[in-house]
């Protein structure tokens, strides 16, 4: 019995198909919208800089709007699909829930010293599920925020909790900060334990 | 040339340049194939979706998708919010694909809006007799396609109003808009006939300047900027779509807000 369980649970991915599915196709829309994000950026800046051409999707804000517009349909979908399934699966409660102060404190002093373990990629430590879960509720705001730039006049209420129009814009630049903050992390640890990546894409 | 800057934080030259870029299709066409540049995307080189003429009509067709699915999602009839005296932008921001000295000076004396299209009557308007009209008022924000905005003071006539003095068929699906320096738009019959949908005459009770697009401007509050034209000389009711300016170049068509 304790054998037959024991193949069972190797046997489980570590990262079910939808969440890998879900995992990829984020990847793709989010850098998409990223980029085109920063040419739209450039088109009215925010702040005393542009972001380079090179990096930047689109050539023109024209082709970045139809871009990012493009993008926004694949990213909000799959995003919804993503939360409802990690909420219905109960995976978000067990994988991310509960997040203690003193496990991160403790964690991330493990990781800076190069002490924290990686034997289990189904078991989060706690600054991952600190990263994890503050991400996906940023992916919200950013979502949200950037409705209420592209249509303050139908979702009035919407763009007048973000403070407004200009306020919004602003909210919508720093959620998008804080993700490609998240990405420069998690792609470098991705990169630190390659064997991460390949449980993204073959489940274990 | 150096060009005043014209608005806190957009620079004007870089606007100017993206516009200028524009005239010239092969450039235009071309903008999708820098696309590839994005290193994170460059795992799709060889596929067709990077190919500018190819990527650029399933980016359009995408963008056109998003007008049907906006058209049927969203109110047309839902009210923009509007502001209060204090919140007026000053100096109101000019903006164009062309510098001021070069917005067209249009003369009163002579100036008749051609009215064509399927409509009972088809006069031309003298300025006087559009000034004749019943007069409207609204304090609202203006959202450029850029994301920047300014809020403005606008005054005329409602749209809907003169639209029913000419005797127009608002079963037609659109009313296109020529304007004195060759721009161009279209916009559909929902939104012609919203009730903050303005011929404006004058912004902050003052006759339009130059700026501004003197002697008339149409006024959209719940469209972006570019779907609100200036210095406006003719309007068709009309099935056809003839397109516009920006959206012709790429611009999402239905722009609301």
């Amino acid at each position: 019995m304790t054998a037959e369980t024991m193949t069972a649970s190797q046997d489980a991915p570590i990262h079910p198909g939808w969440v890998r599915i879900c995992h990829w196709i984020n990847a793709l829309a989010i850098l998409v919208m990223i980029g085109s994000g920063w040419q739209i950026f450039n088109a009215s800046p925010l702040f005393d800089f542009t972001f380079p051409r090179s990096i930047a999707l689109g050539q023109w804000l024209g082709g970045a709007i139809q871009w990012h517009f493009a993008a926004m349909w694949v990213l909000v979908i799959n995003g919804a699909v993503y939360v409802t399934l990690g909420i219905v699966t109960g995976r978000f409660r067990r994988k991310l829930l509960p997040i203690y102060p003193r496990d991160v404190v403790a964690d991330a002093k493990a990781a800076l010293t190069f002490k924290l373990a990686h034997d289990d990629l189904a078991h989060y430590n706690a600054v991952q599920k600190l990263l994890y879960a503050g991400v996906i509720i940023v992916a919200v705001i950013v979502v949200l925020s950037g409705l209420a730039i592209w249509k303050p006049v139908q979702f009035q209420e919407l763009t007048a909790l973000f403070g407004g129009y200009d306020f919004a814009r602003y909210v919508h630049f720093a959620a998008m900060a804080a993700i490609v903050s998240f990405l420069v992390v998690h792609v470098a640890l991705a990169l630190i334990v390659p064997k991460s990546i390949r449980a993204m894409i073959a489940g274990r | 040339m150096r060009i005043r800057k014209l608005i806190p934080g957009v620079d004007a030259n870089l606007l100017i340049k993206d516009a200028g870029k524009l005239m010239q299709d092969p450039m235009r066409r071309s903008f999708l194939r820098g696309a590839a540049s994005l290193g994170a995307l460059a795992f799709l080189t060889g596929c067709d979706i990077i190919d500018g003429d190819a990527a650029e009509g399933v980016l359009r067709k995408i963008s056109e998708l998003i007008d049907g699915a906006q058209a049927a999602l969203v109110s047309r009839t839902k009210l923009a919010p509007t502001l209060k005296e204090s919140d007026i932008t000053r100096p109101f921001p000019f903006n164009a694909y062309y510098t001021e000295d070069e917005a067209p000076a249009v003369d009163p004396a002579t100036y008749r809006l051609e009215v064509s299209g399927l409509v009972d009557n088809k006069k031309p308007w003298t300025l006087d007799e559009l000034h004749a009209l019943p007069e409207v008022s609204q304090i609202t924000r203006h959202v450029c396609v850029e994301g920047w905005s300014a809020i403005g003071s606008w005054q005329g006539a409602q749209l809907s109003e003169f639209l029913k003095r000419i005797g127009a068929d608002t079963r037609a699906k659109y009313i296109w808009f020529k304007c004195a320096e060759g721009y161009t738009n279209t916009i559909d019959m929902p939104t012609a006939l919203h009730p903050q949908t303005q011929m404006t005459f004058k912004f902050d009770n003052k006759i339009l300047p130059r700026a501004y697009g003197f002697p008339m401007k149409i006024r959209m509050p719940t469209k972006l900027g570019y779907k609100n034209p200036k210095y406006v000389v003719a309007m068709e009711v009309t099935n056809t779509d003839h397109g516009g300016y920006w959206e012709n170049q790429g611009y999402n068509w239905f722009g609301g807000l």
